[in-house]
């Protein structure tokens, strides 16, 4: 039961993690607009929600207590690293190499702004009807 | 749901670029001020200053605040003045009068401030939209 409704919401879950995660870079990307040799950052919003729901986020990695020495170790490797940001390319370079580009920059975290509270909004109207489900 | 420090860091990093704009509006400030003076505390005439901005280190790779690095001073050469009568003229007749440019420091000013202005408003989406999440389910 209580993994059904883990199921129902895991999908908004992830991708307002992932908003609220990107909105954190873009704001630093923002702050650091007069940061000589600052490069923006950004990630690909689509493959890490993809990896999120298929594979789950990264955590620690697992590891296998060991009560005797002769334990064979076995540690898997966190299924996704915690943070690939990758670099912007900017359409106009400058002087003091600093890279961030404040109309992309501002454009990008307004819209990252506004689908943070569409999801929002899609994640409060499925627990009203889980809710009203329930009842 | 969000990390909850995640979206705390926001305002961490918001509010440093903030304070650190805000100190290079200071700094502009001091220099506009000082264009004319003559001399300072230390008998030497006064030297433009600029704030060097730099990423702070924080526990999360890549994202960190602003920091300012420190305030340097402007090694360009002093405006020779001639001016005779003035009782900090040397030998020659001539005043050592600030390396301030007024142009620069206007321009570094508005551009001080509309960063500072961009870094509210990112403030402000940022606080609007925890209390958005704050209510989750209500």
């Amino acid at each position: 039961m209580i993994d059904k409704l883990d199921a129902a919401l895991r999908f908004n879950r992830e991708a307002l993690n992932l908003r609220a995660q990107r909105q954190e870079v873009l704001a630093a990307n923002i702050a650091h607009a007069d940061t000589p040799n600052y490069k923006a950052r950004d990630f690909d919003f689509a493959s890490r929600l993809t990896q999120a729901v298929e594979h789950g986020r990264a955590s620690q990695p697992v590891q296998m207590a060991a009560t005797s020495s002769r334990h064979i170790q076995a540690d898997a490797p966190p299924s996704m690293p915690e943070r690939d940001l990758l670099y912007r390319v900017p359409s106009q370079s400058s002087i003091d190499g600093n890279t961030v580009e404040m109309d992309a920059e501002r454009i990008n975290f307004a819209d990252n702004a506004l689908r943070y509270e569409a999801n929002l909004t899609v994640v409060s109207a499925k627990i009203k009807s889980l809710l009203s489900a329930a009842q | 749901m969000p990390h909850p420090s995640a979206s705390m860091n926001i305002f961490s990093v918001a509010g440093s670029a903030m304070a650190a704009q805000s100190q290079r509006m200071n700094v502009t400030a001091s220099n506009l001020a000082n264009a004319e003076s003559v001399a300072g505390p230390d008998g030497k005439p006064y030297r433009a200053k600029q704030v060097v901005f730099e990423v702070a280190a924080s526990g999360q790779q890549d994202i960190g605040g602003v920091k300012v690095a420190g305030v340097i001073e402007d090694p360009s050469p002093l405006k020779m003045v001639f001016d005779p009568r003035s009782p900090h003229a040397d030998a020659k007749g001539y005043v050592a009068m600030p390396n301030v440019n007024v142009v620069e420091e206007m321009t570094n000013m508005i551009s001080a401030s509309r960063s500072y202005q961009a870094n509210v408003e990112v403030l402000n989406t940022a606080k609007t939209l925890m209390v958005k999440t704050l209510s989750i389910g209500q």
